[in-house]
Formats: structure tokens, sequence, C-alpha cells
């Protein structure tokens, strides 16, 4: 009886073991931000690339908004657990950046991982953001977009504008706005994410610097010298140009989009990636263009930078495991996958072949608002001031950006006290993250 | 005489209060403690590099503008939150409590409030008053208010002042309505027998002897006021505008889980921490004695 009972075991156990090796998938696991229809896209995504081959299983998983998706690979690797793979906003690239432990460059992932990859494939105004100075591939852009300004298409032709000549520079913008308020609007235009759209781009638009080093790139004890009389003119247009209507402050992150689409405002400067919402919420056609600029300033146009997050590689896993990292991102960069994303999502597609795949295929043609985005990133070749930004404690800049531009446009200061204060607590929040990441 | 239980077993007492007290060491004291020391620390958010750096998160602090802004916000959002909703509710459960006809649906309606998730009651009140689609905000630009509260501090302030004490006034009410309920009817009687008006029996008999309620709700508002409302500004302002909703909990809040300032929001923490026990301290000594039970 008992001799029976240890056979069995025997049998069951070397059964399992069978039954386990033959099925050593190796388990990748990614930590996303992306809700709703998005989320979906994710995990068809990742479904395709399971069902192409069986030595890896990516296990895509839903972490919340950015913030949530940062906390929580951030306290899975304090814990020692973290995923193979995080989903990191563009302003937490500095923090990524800087815990050199927790991280593996994508640049080391894929050669170590012997595939053929070839960085050169990519945008570079794309990957220009995640990468060392040298140029190197720190982590793999996933989602990026740019700003570009929306019109309404029905309220030029009530004010008698040209819908196929939209305002190229600020003072074609004023002259649009006032006319558009003559005709009844309650305001000209409107913008969200205005620290991204009206600093952090005007900057790299204008080809002016943000920050010292080469917006951080090249050390961390860069200082924010987003005071500049071309910084210090803008803003004070926009808070001057509230008494005419002409510029409305929409509120924080993009909370004003409303205003957009319910006819408030009939110019709207947002994300390229906010093209689907609006399609959705506005009862009208509209287009967009690229960002107005002061024709004034020397170097503009020059071109803009992205948002967006990106994909970074988790320290602390075996060779196996980044082997199957390497070969998802080989995957997620193929022409096909690249352009289907950037179809369905209005991302900007990451590598130059997806974007030719798409022109191919004539969606351009259709939609011709989805070009606007990737010719202004690609309309002149990047400089130090339109590579991107890495700034410690960049969250934090952002919430003093809000305040110090909500204190402008209030009128309880002016545009050069504002920024002059807003770039020392900046610096304090620089000299901060300098000194716990030494 | 004092009553009291006596236990023969000299074990049983501690096993019986000990699930209160490991609860109270692992959520409250440990986590405490915790907080103490990553205020002394500056830490990336990894963890991988840890400096002590004794007292200067506290000193960063005390030296940055926004912090010190904060400070002020809360002060005045804390005490209108609290006046406003206890005011009222104390004048609803007055009428609540002479109130014949209806007064249970009346009751209910006071009470719905409380059910309602913070968050949610934030939204609400945020699509009320927002400046493109709000229904309010119609009403108000009607009669020629500028209303922006996305640009106005003072506005946006109201705004969540009233958000907030909307949902505190029915936790008041149910207060209230209770210690009115247990003042007996003769002294009030008496009183109108001998020609005190409504209000002069209010002053003189009802009040003192709600005096201990009105005390326990002080307390109770300005804690909630100082921790619950997070999701009010959350959901509503962020801290804006211009820093004038920028209440110490949000703060904190934003600089540890948005943006990954571990000593810095810990030294605030441990402020906090010290502002509450100073605050509950002062009530219970000089506050207490002023009331009667």
């Amino acid at each position: 009886m008992k001799k029976h009972k240890i056979i069995l075991i025997l049998a069951i156990v070397v059964l399992f073991v069978g039954i386990n090796s033959a099925q050593a998938v190796t388990e990748i696991q990614w930590w996303f931000a992306h809700g709703g229809r998005l989320g979906e896209k994710v995990q068809s995504i990742v479904a395709d690339f399971n069902k192409l081959q069986n030595k890896y299983k990516v296990v895509a998983t839903f972490k919340g908004n950015y913030h949530d998706t940062m906390m929580a690979g951030i306290a899975a690797f304090r814990s020692k657990n973290p995923p193979h793979i995080l989903q990191v906003f563009e302003v937490g690239t500095a923090t990524m950046m800087a815990a050199k432990g927790a991280i593996k460059p994508v640049y080391e992932v894929m050669s170590e991982a012997g595939q053929p990859w070839d960085q050169n494939a990519y945008l570079s105004t794309v990957i220009g953001y995640y990468t060392t100075p040298e140029g190197k591939m720190l982590s793999m852009p996933f989602n990026s977009s740019t700003p570009v300004l929306y019109y309404n298409v029905d309220a030029f032709k009530k004010a008698g504008l040209d819908p196929d000549k939209p305002p190229k520079t600020w003072p074609e913008v004023a002259d649009y706005a006032k006319k558009l308020v003559a005709a009844g609007y309650q305001g000209g235009f409107s913008t969200a994410w205005i620290s991204w759209i009206h600093i952090e781009n005007f900057g790299a638009w204008h080809n002016v610097p943000t920050g010292t080093k080469a917006n951080g790139f090249e050390g961390l004890d860069t200082e924010f010298v987003l005071n500049s009389p071309l910084h210090v003119k803008h803003i004070q247009q926009l808070a001057d140009w509230q008494k005419e209507k002409i510029f409305i402050y929409g509120g924080r992150r993009n909370k004003g989009n409303a205003k957009f689409s319910s006819g408030e405002v009939a110019m709207y400067t947002e994300s390229s990636a906010g093209y689907a919402g609006f399609k959705k919420t506005s009862k009208f056609p509209f287009r967009t263009s690229m960002l107005p600029y002061w024709p004034d300033a020397a170097g503009a146009p020059q071109n803009t930078i992205i948002g967006g997050a990106s994909l970074w590689v988790m320290a602390g896993h075996s060779k196996a495991e980044y082997d199957g990292v390497a070969t998802f991102f080989n995957y997620i960069s193929t022409p096909a996958v690249q352009a289907d994303w950037h179809q369905f999502t209005g991302y900007l597609p990451i590598t130059t072949d997806a974007y030719y795949l798409t022109k191919g295929q004539g969606v351009y043609d259709k939609k011709p608002g989805m070009e606007t985005a990737l010719k202004q990133m690609t309309l002149n070749k990047p400089t130090s001031n339109s590579r991107g930004l890495r700034f410690g404690n960049f969250v934090q800049m952002r919430a003093v950006m809000y305040d110090t531009l909500e204190a402008i446009f209030v009128g309880k200061t002016t545009a050069k006290k504002g920024l002059d204060d807003a770039v020392a607590k900046g610096n304090r929040l620089l000299r901060k993250f300098e000194k716990a990441n030494k | 005489m004092e009553k009291r239980v006596v236990f023969h077993n000299k074990v049983l007492p501690y096993v019986l209060v000990a699930p209160q007290i490991i609860i109270t060491l692992v959520f409250f004291i440990w986590p405490a403690f915790m907080a103490l020391y990553q205020s002394v620390q500056q830490e990336d958010a990894f963890g991988l590099s840890t400096v002590f750096v004794g007292v200067e998160n506290f000193k960063y602090i005390f030296t940055d503008p926004i912090y010190l802004n904060s400070i002020k916000v809360t002060m005045v959002f804390s005490l209108s939150v609290a006046a406003i909703a206890m005011s009222l509710s104390l004048l609803l459960a007055v009428m609540a409590d002479r109130a014949i006809r209806g007064a249970t649906a009346y009751k209910t309606f006071i009470i719905w409030p409380y059910a309602v998730a913070p968050v949610v009651a934030a939204v609400m009140w945020y699509f009320l008053f927002n400046p493109t689609v709000g229904m309010i905000s119609f009403f108000l630009k009607a009669v020629g208010v500028d209303w922006n509260f996305t640009l106005k501090g003072g506005q946006a302030m109201l705004l969540v002042i009233i958000a907030a004490a909307w949902r505190e006034m029915s936790y008041n009410f149910l207060f209230f309505l209770a210690g009115l309920q247990t003042i007996p009817k003769p002294f009030i009687e008496a009183a109108a027998i001998d020609g005190a008006s409504p209000a002069k029996r209010f002053w003189t008999i009802s009040l003192p002897l709600l005096s201990p309620t009105v005390f326990f709700l002080i307390v109770m508002n300005i804690v909630y006021a100082f921790f619950d409302t997070f999701g009010i500004i959350h959901a509503v302002t962020e801290g804006g505008p211009s820093e004038a909703t920028n209440i110490m909990v949000f703060k904190i809040y934003h600089d540890s889980f948005e943006a990954l300032d571990l000593g810095g929001s810990a030294a605030q923490s441990v402020i906090l921490m010290f502002f509450v026990i100073c605050l509950t301290v002062v009530q219970f000594r000089y506050i207490e004695r002023k009331v009667h039970y």
C-alpha cells in the first residue's frame, strides 16, 4: 500500500516537472499607465506578441495614472520585487536616470541580448529626450506627443478667416482672436498643459534654454533660466491679452479642454494626443497647425519637444528575462506595430519606418492633423535647447509654474517678477535633488 | 462613588487591552516614528542613497515661501469650515428639534450628504461651479459676477470651503440634534412660563447645556478640515490657483506621492503631527474648562 503511494507521488512529481520544462516560458512583467481604450490597445499588442512566439510571455498590468504607476514601481523596487518594464512619464526621466542601481539602460539590454538592433532606426527627436549626453538610449519611448494649435473651422468661417491659413505667429493669433471675439466668441484662444506648452516647449520652439547645462542633460548642477526676456515677453503678453479676451486661462493640466470643445474659444494649444478626445467631444470640424512663434525671435521656429512616457527596464532580473525584454522591445519597434499604435492613438511613431509606412498608406492625406506634430518635431535638427529637458524634482517645479502663472494672470505679480521668483524656487528644488542623488 | 471593576486574574486585563495596543503600535506609533526618522534623512525615491541631514529638511521647509503660505491657507480654511459647518448645522438642528410635521423627512435630507464620499461631493461641486459648463456659474455670470475659480484664489477658497462644510454639516447636525433632545423639557418650559423669548431660551439654557457637544464638534471639525478634506482639494483645485488652496495635508501628499521628495514630506508630516498634538492639548486644557458637563 505504502509503496504504491510513493510511486504515485513520484509519478505525479515527474509529470509536473515534465510539464513545467515543456512550458518553460519566461514571464515578463510590464506595468503601464493607460486606462480605457488605450489600455485595451496595450493589451492587444501584448496578446499579439505572446501569440507570435512561445518563449516569453509578457504580462501587462494597469497600475493607475502616471504617478500611481511610478509609485508602484518604486515601492516594488524597495521591496525587492520590481517589474521588468515600468512605464514612466517624461517628467520622471531625471529621477529614473539618477537611480543608477535601480534601472538597466535600454542600450545595455539590447546589446547584451545580442539581437540585431539599430538605434538609428528611431526618430532622433523622439529618443533624444531619453538618451545619455553621448546619445545612448536609456529608456524606450512608447507614447510621445507634442503640442500643436487646434482651431475651430466653423468659427474661422464665421469670423471671415480662412481655415486654410491658420495663424503662424503670435501677433497673427492676436489678430485672429480679435476677429473671433468680434464675431461673438467668448475668447480667442486658451491652452492645456500651460507649463509644458508655454514655457518648456516655448523654449525649444524659440531655441532658448529652459535651464543651463543643455537643459540639465549635462549635469545635475543645472539651473533654470526660464526667466529670459523672451519668456517674460510671452507670459506678460498672455496676461495682457486677457483684457481683450484674446487669451483665456483654462486651468491646470487639460481641465480647460471643454473651453475648446464647447466653442467658448476657437483656438487651443494642446497635445497632439488630444486629437481623439476633441474628435469625440466637439460638434464642429477642427484642424491642427504648428505652434505659433514670435517672428522677431532669432531662433524660431526650431522644433518642439515631446511629452508622454517611456519604458524603463528595472534592474535585478536574470539574463533570460532581459533577453525577453529585448525581444519585446524589438517587436514593439517594428513598423507594423508602431504604425498601428500611431494611427490608433495619435501618439507619434518612434521609428522612421513606421512614419513612412503610415505616409505610404495615405493616412496623413485623410487626417492631415496627424502629420502636423511630426513635421513640427522634425522641422530642424534639435539643438541643446530643443532636445528635451532633464530636471530633478520636476514634478514640483511644474506645480511651482502653475502657481506662478496663475499669480501672473490674475495680476498679483508681473511676468518678470513672477518668473524670477519661480526660477529661485526651482533652483532650490534642483539643489535639493542634486544633494539627494550624489 | 466611583464604579470600579476589579479583575482577579492578573493577566486577563492585559490580554483584553492587547489587541487595541497592538493596533495602535503598528498603525499609529510605528508610522509616526518612521516619519520622524525619515524627516532627518534626505533620500532619493528608490532608497539607493540615504544621507542623514539633521534638521536641514525642517530648515528648508521653514524658509520655503510655499510652505509658509500653506500654513496660512490651512488656518483660514479649517477655521472657516468649522465655523460655517457648525453654525449652520446648529441652526438646522434647532429648527429640526422644533419641527412637528415632516420632521423625519427633514432630518433624512440633512443627514444625506454624509453618505456621499468626499471626492464624489467634490466633483459634484466642481461641475456646478465649473466656469465653462457649471450651472451655478452660469447664473453667477448672468447676475454679473465674474466667476472663474481656476484663476481667482478667493473664489477657489470659497468653493472648497463650501464643499467641505456642506458634507460636515450632516455630521454636526446629528450631534446637535441628539444634544438638544437630551435637554430636559421642564427647563425650557419653566423659562417659557417666566416669559423668556425663544432666542433668550436658546442662549441661556440650550447653548450652555449643549457646550460639551459644541466642544467635541470643534475638535472633530478642525481635525476633519485638517485631514479629511484632502479629496476635495485634490479633485477641485489641486492646491491652486497660485497656492490659494494649498492646505498642508495636500502639500504633503503632493510632495511625497507625486514629487517623491520623501524627506521633505516626512518633515512636513512631523510638523503637522506636532501641530495637531498642540491643538488637542490646548483644546482639552483650556477650552474644556469652560464647558459645563
